[in-house]
């Protein structure tokens, strides 16, 4: 088993001719993700790399070919109407990669994604990967081996760096989940908690944080309150300046609330391991499996 | 993006919104004249990106054009919360009777834009909030629908009794949404609202914050940025398309991605080391974007070691590579250097930095020891 994506992932990519879309596409058909179709208006008919079918809507692509997951790699303005058409289509699992979405598109899309059922990953994250069966987005598949290891983060690189040392330490994973950093986005912590709580191949989860907003205070309350199963965290930006933007939207302290230090504290009430640096995580989550 | 009160100001004037007249003064000069054709008490304000102006001293009422001058003379140049004024807005003096506040903020736990309206306008709504709650009506609107008008009338009666300023209120509510969904904000407050003996309602005052992912949508809104009110090192970096912040310490940092760029500088803290910046040069490198990164870090004298950090995914380490070596042609280094790279066509990185003399590391945390220790004047140049 694994969380949201598994053998039976079926991927639609939306925006498959663009710079970014055919690239990723590429990657991900070598790694050996189901993808069955993909979508640019005005593309229909064609193929991609003489193989991927496209279409000129996601509804078409879903009619013609069971889609069940949709990867998102349209251009900002559009990326929101791309996330609505999607889950209008009847997609299961919407991954947005795209960077740059206005939050203020978010508030419309989080409301009419999650009125149709659907789950939404992102916008302006990595997507996952359950290693060894199925890649959505770009993390990068030559960094991860399949194991035990549950990972969620709302960082990109830096989950790239941790999955790194774990693989390099032994330490497989069941499913790494980006979930972005934008303000607002459509799967948090506890979303990826409870599905790792309830997947029997994740024995631990190895969880990374940033400062901004209160997800890892609610995260950490949810652990202690509801999971069996150990958790790691980490909190990148200790050392930024109150009150500076840092790049990502969500990474805004606003008063005392969304500190690294409140956000590090909040872990270690919940018992949770606190990893002080990457390399942490593959002493502190080996104790924890042994 | 920030930007100024006086911008509000203007663009809450074009929705409809009732603001004092103003203009807006770069000498002292400039503000007596303008003090002189509106006549009587005046107050001038200092346009900075920073809150608590009038605490600063950045806010006075003069009474004649004479004493607007002075006055002007004292704020221009004046620093609030280390950023200088290089502009005051000088608006006639209004009569208050009372004072509330209404602010519009996208609250990400709600996934919403939140109204919050208040009687206790003019102070810290944040100490209001902490101490008595029950005077902020908050109230989350779905931007598919927009502010309804039941639900405008509803923030009308929190702040007035009597129903003609419920209604003025309320009116002013819906002008302030589409203000702010119209320029993509992501904060638009009035505080304070105030109510003139004669029963007006006026914004005396207006701050506003624009999503920076709104402005490829709003061009017309880019011409609102103001890069005088920011530091000359992260305009330069925002025009080469990095995201830079300047720091005290001496170790320059060069990362992909924000994340992984904050934990390389709390691993520099970590290690014994400040960091001198947060700068990430984003997904998608190419060498100019390394070049521009390069220069602008080598231009802060504190730094006295260099630091890359890249994890290749998207990032194509080759171009990292290639970009320093252009660099460094161009402009010799005074500092070592220490460069982690690993990822995407590492292979080829290495043989180029190989090639120009540069040597590499595969560990981020031996990399970020050697800066440290480099930075502190110990080892010589990995």
């Amino acid at each position: 088993m694994s969380i949201f994506i598994d053998s039976g992932t079926t991927l639609v990519i939306q925006g498959i001719t663009g710079r970014d879309g055919s690239f990723h596409a590429k990657q991900m058909l070598e790694y050996g993700t189901c993808v069955v179709a993909g979508v640019t208006p005005g593309k229909g008919g064609q193929r991609f790399e003489n193989k991927v079918p496209i279409f000129d809507t996601v509804a078409r692509a879903v009619k013609e070919t069971g889609a069940n997951t949709s990867v998102i790699y349209v251009p900002p303005m559009f990326a929101a109407d791309a996330m609505m058409e999607a889950a209008d289509a009847g997609i299961q699992l919407i991954v947005a990669i795209t960077e740059g979405v206005p939050v203020l598109d978010m508030t419309k899309v989080y409301p009419f994604v999650r009125e149709r059922g659907a789950r939404l990953i992102g916008p302006n994250c990595p997507g996952l990967i359950t290693p060894g069966r199925s890649k959505v987005g770009i993390i990068p598949g030559r960094i991860c081996t399949p194991g035990n290891i549950g990972v969620v983060s709302r960082s990109g690189t830096l989950t790239y760096e941790v999955v790194y040392q774990l693989t390099r330490a032994g330490l497989g994973q069941s499913t790494c989940v980006g979930i972005g950093g934008d303000p607002i986005n459509g799967t948090n912590f506890i979303d990826c908690l409870v599905a790792f709580e309830a997947d029997r191949d994740t024995a631990a989860v190895a969880m990374m944080g940033e400062i901004g907003g209160t997800d890892e205070q609610e995260a950490a309350t949810f652990v202690k309150k509801h999971m069996k199963k150990p958790v790691v965290g980490f909190i990148a930006g200790q050392t930024a300046p109150p009150g500076r933007r840092m790049g990502h939207a969500g990474a805004i302290i606003s008063g005392s609330s969304g500190t690294a230090g409140e956000k590090v504290a909040a872990f270690e009430q919940a018992g949770m391991g606190v990893a002080r640096r990457p390399k942490d995580f593959v002493d502190l989550l080996r104790a924890r499996i042994a | 993006m920030n930007i100024h009160e006086f911008q509000a100001k203007d663009i809450l004037r074009r929705v409809g919104v009732p603001v004092p007249p103003g203009r807006v003064a770069k000498t002292p000069d400039e503000a007596a004249a303008i003090a002189r054709d509106f006549g009587g008490t005046v107050v001038v304000k200092a346009q900075v990106h920073a809150g608590g102006r009038g605490k600063a001293g950045g806010v006075k009422l003069a009474k004649t054009p004479e004493e607007a001058k002075s006055i002007a003379a004292k704020i221009l140049g004046m620093q609030i919360k280390g950023l200088t004024v290089y502009q005051v807005l000088v608006t006639p003096a209004a009569d208050i009777a009372s004072e509330a506040y209404v602010g519009i903020i996208v609250d990400r736990a709600a996934k919403r834009p939140v109204f919050m309206v208040s009687r206790a306008g003019g102070i810290d709504i944040e100490e209001v909030a902490a101490s008595t709650p029950e005077k902020i009506l908050k109230l989350p609107v779905d931007t598919r629908y927009g502010l309804l008008p039941f639900e405008a009338t509803q923030l009308g009666f929190f702040l007035f009794d009597d129903v003609k300023r419920v209604r003025s209120a309320g009116k002013i509510m819906q002008q302030l949404y589409t203000a702010f969904m119209q320029s993509g904000c992501s904060l638009a407050e009035i505080n304070p609202l105030v109510t003139t003996p004669a029963g007006e309602i006026v914004a005396l005052d207006a701050k506003m914050v624009i999503d920076d992912n709104e402005l490829e949508r709003h061009p017309e809104l880019e011409a609102l940025r103001d890069p005088t009110a920011e530091a000359p090192s992260e305009v330069h970096a925002r025009s080469a398309n990095l995201t830079f912040i300047k720091l005290e310490g001496n170790v320059g940092c060069c990362v992909n991605g924000a994340g992984l760029a904050m934990a390389t500088m709390d691993l520099v803290k970590y290690y014994g080391g400040e960091p001198a910046n947060f700068l990430d040069i984003g997904g998608s490198s190419n060498p100019e974007k390394v070049v521009s990164a390069l220069r602008i870090i080598t231009s802060d004298p504190n730094v006295k070691a260099i630091l890359f950090n890249i994890f290749g995914g998207i990032t194509r380490t080759d171009d990292v590579a290639n970009g320093i070596v252009t660099a460094t042609k161009q402009n010799p280094l005074k500092v070592p250097i220490v460069i982690r790279l690993t990822g995407t066509n590492e292979e080829i990185a290495v043989r180029i930095l190989k090639e120009n003399g540069f040597s590499t590391m595969t560990d981020m945390d031996e990399a970020v020891q050697r800066a440290v220790e480099l930075a502190k004047g110990g080892g010589k140049a990995a």
